[in-house]
């Protein structure tokens, strides 16, 4: 793990409303080049709100958001978008009545469409189920090759930084592991980094270097991956059933 | 074959007649005052009230018998055809589809000169054709953006008084307005696209019907201008090449030596729109393979993974409304020039709710749905206008006909807008090893 002075994402003190309700009460999050990092938490603590605030939707109204050194706290999404960050989004939002092919060319926007045939190449190696459903519409795809899709078309955008919500929802334990297996891949074989939010709290602590543990709108837990699985606390109420 | 269109069981047949008697009971509920009584003025001045027991329990008998043979039925005749049908028919009906635009599109360049003759066909065929048209514009906003505009005569309205007005007070010619009218329709499209730029569904849909109607109530009202409720006549008629369509010396008939006929200039006016119908597909198909138009389809799927994945959705909305107003623009000078008259009253919400339908029921999205949807909705209020009684009542059964039966419209598939070997961005490999998999 590479460990740069400045991290490629940073939050500060950010919190985000709903109308009137606090989403997020002030959180601190970084994530360093190089790194997969998780972030776990029960139903409506924030996690997914957490990303897409990284995005702007719905905007942090307090804290600061930093991006490979430059503040995007106020920068409308698809300009955040512009500067390489991907996200496969909660539910995926697949095109579900454009072709697979579609929906990968979508994710390229950002791009200079000239080499897309690199980029492609790179998804169906990742997941070659795509490639032979490239000319299916996405919505009639299976749950788990829809979140392969998810995860490709982010990936069409050459992405820096990844963020994925809830990759393993719905999914059968072998495809979790298969998207999970995929996901080491791409960190390991071509480096990119990963803001992974999962309830999946087993797998997701075991793949990722750091960890952070979201209740009720606020960081409660922070440590390595391994460290948190550790702790008795989370095993109590994230991987035992949530038997105290 | 099996035995796929006899019920087999008792209890199919009980349940069928069970859901004809309901349907009999509502045609009852439904037409015992409609049908079974009316009121005529007798000589004396007054009501004469009279029954028609006979022809109400005609009706009812008929929705008994029609819901009991469809219960029994239908829904094996549907099924067994997807059964029983080989693969090599199959492929005879869609490859036949396949050649079902290209056949439409040379019935539609030869109409002119199979109906020469006849007037009334003709008139039909550049209306057929102007709606077409407005259809593929209005595609753009709501097929293919997914923006549900019911204001779309606004622009058609913009086109035609843009072209009236800048005929009359500078004297342009046609083709100089038509480009003009276009821009200016453009500019009023992207004048509808800011307000709603938050707007989705039903409330996108009330707030441009309200547009369709201000931009109705301006030209009413503003006198000096458009003439208000008189209207604007004597809008110059389009020239061929600067050769007018008259009897005199230097028209179009004397120039070419051919006998003067009125009908020269209602087939040129064929011609014209025509080809404005095909520019407005020709471009439609080929937007649809650039960046923009599949920013517009994601757009249309999910607004929200749209601006993640880094389109700007303020743009991709505005280019939208502002690529359907200028098609709706052109429509509108080329419906000025061809009338020669324009008043308000032809820029009504029918003629939007019109446009609309045939987008909706020609399956949206889809240009050859439209034109068949064009065709066959004009083509039928004609068909009917002799019975003009039950044109509306026919219209209705029609509309519920395809509501129950195609309720993704007439031609219901979408097609890729990325196909193999038809577009180089494809690596070969993927290229390759795709040919092998389609069928020689």
């Amino acid at each position: 793990m590479t460990a740069h002075a400045e991290p490629l994402l940073s939050l500060r003190g950010v919190k985000a409303y709903y109308g009137n309700v606090a989403a997020l009460k002030g959180v601190d999050v970084e994530v360093r080049e190089g790194e997969i990092v998780a972030l776990i938490g029960a139903n409506g603590a924030g996690k997914s709100t957490l990303m897409m605030t990284v995005f702007g939707a719905p905007r942090a109204r307090q804290g600061q958001i930093h991006f490979a050194g430059r503040d995007i706290t106020a920068l409308p999404t698809h300009e955040i978008a512009k500067l390489r960050i991907a996200q496969s989004p909660e539910g995926r939002r697949i095109f579900s009545r454009m072709t697979v092919m579609e929906n990968l060319q979508i994710g390229a926007t950002v791009t200079d469409a000239v080499d897309l045939g690199a980029d492609l190449e790179r998804v169906f190696t990742l997941f070659p189920r795509l490639r032979d459903r490239r000319h299916q519409r996405g919505g009639t795809l299976s749950g788990g090759e829809q979140q392969m899709l998810a995860i490709g078309r982010a990936l069409m955008s050459r992405p820096r930084l990844i963020l994925l919500d809830e990759p393993s929802l719905g999914l059968a334990p072998l495809l979790v592991q298969q998207i999970f297996a995929a996901i080491r891949a791409l960190n390991e074989r071509d480096k990119l980094t990963v803001f992974l939010v999962e309830q999946n709290a087993y797998h997701a602590l075991k793949l990722a270097h750091r960890g952070y543990v979201m209740v009720n709108g606020l960081i409660a837990l922070q440590g390595s991956g391994s460290e948190l699985l550790r702790r008795p606390e989370i095993r109590a109420a994230y991987l035992e059933g949530g038997v105290r | 074959m099996p035995r796929e269109g006899e019920p087999d069981k008792p209890s199919d047949f009980l349940t069928a007649v069970k859901e004809a008697a309901i349907a009999a009971l509502v045609a009852f509920g439904l037409f015992v005052l409609l049908i079974g009584i009316r009121t005529d003025q007798g000589p004396t001045g007054a009501l004469v009230f009279t029954t028609r027991f006979g022809a109400l329990a005609a009706i009812v008998a008929g929705v008994f018998v029609a819901t009991l043979l469809r219960a029994l039925f239908w829904r094996r005749l549907t099924l067994s055809f997807g059964q029983i049908a080989p693969a090599s028919v199959k492929n005879a009906v869609a490859r036949l589809t396949n050649y079902a635009a290209a056949a439409f599109l040379v019935f539609a360049l030869v109409v002119p000169i199979i109906f020469y003759g006849n007037r009334y066909l003709l008139d039909l065929g550049i209306l057929i054709v102007t709606y077409t048209m407005l259809g593929f514009g209005l595609n753009i906003v709501v097929g293919l953006a997914g923006l549900l505009d019911l204001g779309y005569v606004a622009f058609y309205a913009v086109g035609a008084y843009s072209y009236a007005l800048i005929a009359q007070y500078f004297g342009l010619s046609f083709w100089i307005c038509l480009p003009l009218a276009g821009i200016l329709a453009a500019f009023a499209g992207i004048l509808l696209g800011f307000p709603v730029l938050r707007l989705r569904g039903d409330y996108l849909a009330i707030v441009t019907l309200g547009f369709g109607e201000i931009i109705r109530l301006i030209l009413l009202n503003w006198q000096s201008l458009t003439g208000g409720p008189n209207g604007i006549p004597g809008i110059p008629r389009p020239s061929f090449f600067g050769l007018p369509f008259n009897n005199s010396e230097h028209g179009f008939a004397a120039t070419f030596g051919l006998t003067y006929s009125p009908t020269h200039r209602i087939v040129f006016l064929y011609y014209i729109i025509l080809a404005l119908a095909l520019l407005t597909n020709w471009v439609t198909l080929r937007l649809r393979r650039l960046p923009i138009g599949r920013a517009w389809e994601a757009l249309r799927e999910d607004e929200i993974a749209c601006r993640a994945l880094g389109v700007n959705t303020t743009t991709t909305k505005l280019t939208a409304f502002a690529m359907g107003a200028m098609f709706g623009g052109f429509a509108g000078a080329f419906f000025a020039t061809r009338q020669g008259f324009i008043s308000p009253e032809s820029f009504t919400f029918t003629e939007s709710a019109l446009v609309l339908a045939i987008v909706v029921l020609g399956g949206m999205g889809s240009q050859l749905g439209v034109a068949v949807a064009a065709t066959v909705m004009l083509g039928g209020f004609e068909l009917f206008r002799e019975f003009d009684q039950y044109r509306m009542l026919v219209f209705g059964a029609a509309m519920v006909a395809i509501v129950i039966y195609r309720p993704r419209g007439l031609v219901a598939t979408r097609t890729p807008s990325v196909l193999l070997g038809k577009i180089k961005d494809i690596p070969a490999p993927i290229v390759r090893d795709a040919r092998t998999e389609t069928p020689a």
